[in-house]
């Protein structure tokens, strides 16, 4: 038995999402430069709809694209293989941006640290932040997010799951975790 | 799967999987920095039995790309020329800590015995055994052949399409993986040789047999969306196959004439090295649409995805506990 529970629904994505566009702005000091890089599979639909806020909000186009970390994890020989995504740099590239990378789940920080290793060798960005739409803690490494949506205590045993409009037809963030264990 | 020894071993799924990678593989050795750190640590090695230029170095790119560490072992000047046999080397190589072996032999058959007998712990790539496999070959082409082909290659199979395999049928490992693999993609394939040079029990294979290059070209049974020429392989010929070079070059050989036969879409792939003037003119080799330098570029980026998939994931291990939730999982990939 897996139990579910909503904890964040269409709606306070949508403005979570809002917010984080604001303060991406107000950190930078405007869109000058600002380039956002998602990490598949989520993180690029995050990153599209946020780009887009930005757009409305500043009048002009923020240049959106993606970036896979697989084949910089550092855990490729614990795991069934991945398979890869594609990575796309938005014209222009990335040299002497501020990219804001967004994913997500921010849990271990392993993802982004991977991230972080492919972006030095695609590029030299004047600065690098992260967005993300959920912090569930658990940090392995020295990583924490500039912009989060929500910070979400969680216990280990349980899986947070994002879902989008755009790949599962649903907004929805939702605690999983097995009936079994919450009783014991 | 833990080896790639043929490209039977492929269902339609995994194909696919392997040219999706290769796609994003390509994508990589576009940029500046060429090199993955994904193999760090991982040793490969290259044990060719048989002279290679083309095959032996794209391996070494693609390891070399992804981090790997590369042992280059050739028969020639190795102990194999004292008499050393397959095993005794295979041993020696797992002893070094081998964690994949690309094995090409003259003996068909050569690269199932080292991956079955137990010598070696390490993944066995076919990197082509005598006259009968040459795995990586068949998805380079069929890389090329969809990028080519097929608009939004990502996920696609070769569904539909038309491949006329022409030449040496006989002795050729291509031909015969290539016959394998389309068939896995959906693709239709031809035959086109004399018939002094198709294997026996070739009615059992895939596909179509035509003797008439001319007629298949002009779409006797539908227009070809590729034409591939085989090398007429004389060093494995030990009778005469041919009445002469001439006749064969006039019956079987590519030249300019029946490129204009082609419709404007179809690629002209050859797996090389060529014989000039033998199954292709120079003329055809150098048009516009023969895809035979993209085909070697391609090599290495369909052999990065074939180490990676073999290598970079947990060997022999069931995934343990819930993956992250960072990156979804995709299970059922190759190993």
């Amino acid at each position: 038995m897996t139990a579910r529970r909503t904890v964040l629904e269409a709606a306070e994505i949508r403005r979570a999402l809002t917010r984080i566009a604001h303060e991406v702005l107000e950190r930078n000091k405007g869109a000058d430069d600002l380039v956002l890089l998602g990490i598949p599979t989520r993180g690029v639909t995050l990153a599209t709809r946020l780009g887009r806020r930005l757009t409305e909000i500043e009048g002009r186009p923020v240049p959106v694209g993606s970036l896979d970390a697989t084949m910089y994890r550092d855990d490729l020989r614990r795991q069934p293989v991945r398979t890869i995504a594609p990575t796309e740099l938005p014209d222009g590239g990335i040299d002497d941006k501020v990219v804001v990378l967004v994913d997500d789940v921010l849990f271990s920080g392993r993802t982004i640290r991977a991230a972080l290793d492919a972006l030095s060798d695609l590029g030299r960005p004047r600065a690098v932040r992260l967005a993300v739409l959920v912090d569930r803690g658990h940090r392995e490494l020295p990583i924490r997010a500039d912009h989060v949506g929500k910070n979400l205590p969680t216990s280990l045993s349980e899986r947070v799951r994002v879902a989008l409009e755009e790949v599962d037809g649903t907004d929805e963030v939702r605690i999983e975790s097995d009936a079994a264990e919450v009783s014991a | 799967m833990r080896h790639l020894l043929s490209a039977a071993d492929l269902d339609r799924a995994q194909a696919v999987t392997v040219l999706d990678v290769a796609e994003q593989m390509a994508a990589t050795q576009r940029r500046e920095i060429k090199k993955l750190p994904t193999l760090r640590g991982r040793t490969v090695v290259n044990l060719f039995f048989e002279d290679s230029t083309r095959t032996r170095i794209s391996f070494e790119a693609a390891a070399k790309r992804l981090s790997a560490d590369v042992i280059n072992f050739s028969a020639k000047g190795s102990s194999v020329s004292k008499g050393e046999s397959l095993k005794d080397t295979a041993l020696t190589l797992e002893a070094m800590g081998a964690d994949a072996v690309v094995v090409r032999h003259p003996a068909s058959g050569a690269p199932h015995r080292l991956a079955h007998a137990g010598w070696t712990r390490g993944a066995v790539v076919n990197a082509g055994d005598g006259t009968h496999e040459h795995p990586t070959q068949a998805l380079l082409d069929a890389f090329t052949m969809r990028r080519h082909l097929v608009e939004n290659a990502t996920g696609a199979d070769l569904a539909g399409r038309r491949v006329a395999v022409v030449g040496d049928v006989l002795h050729s490992r291509v031909a015969r993986s290539n016959v394998l693999l389309l068939n896995t993609l959906g693709a239709h394939v031809v035959l086109v040789a004399p018939p002094t040079l198709l294997p026996v029990g070739v009615e059992g294979w895939p596909c179509e047999v035509s003797y008439d290059l001319d007629a298949t070209l002009a779409g006797a049974h539908g227009d070809l969306d590729a034409v591939m020429m085989l090398r007429v392989q004389a060093e494995r010929m030990n009778a005469s196959y041919f009445p002469s070079v001439r006749e064969y070059s006039r019956r079987y050989g590519l030249d300019a004439r029946r490129v204009g036969l082609l419709p404007d879409h179809t690629v002209v792939m050859h797996p090389g090295p060529m014989n000039r003037g033998l199954e292709i003119s120079a003329d055809a080799a150098d048009s516009p649409r023969s895809t035979i330098v993209e085909q070697v570029t391609n090599g290495v980026a369909v052999r990065m995805a074939v180490l990676y998939l073999l290598l970079a994931g947990a060997r022999d291990l069931a995934p343990a506990g819930p993956p992250a939730d960072e990156v979804a999982l995709t299970e059922g990939v190759l190993p």
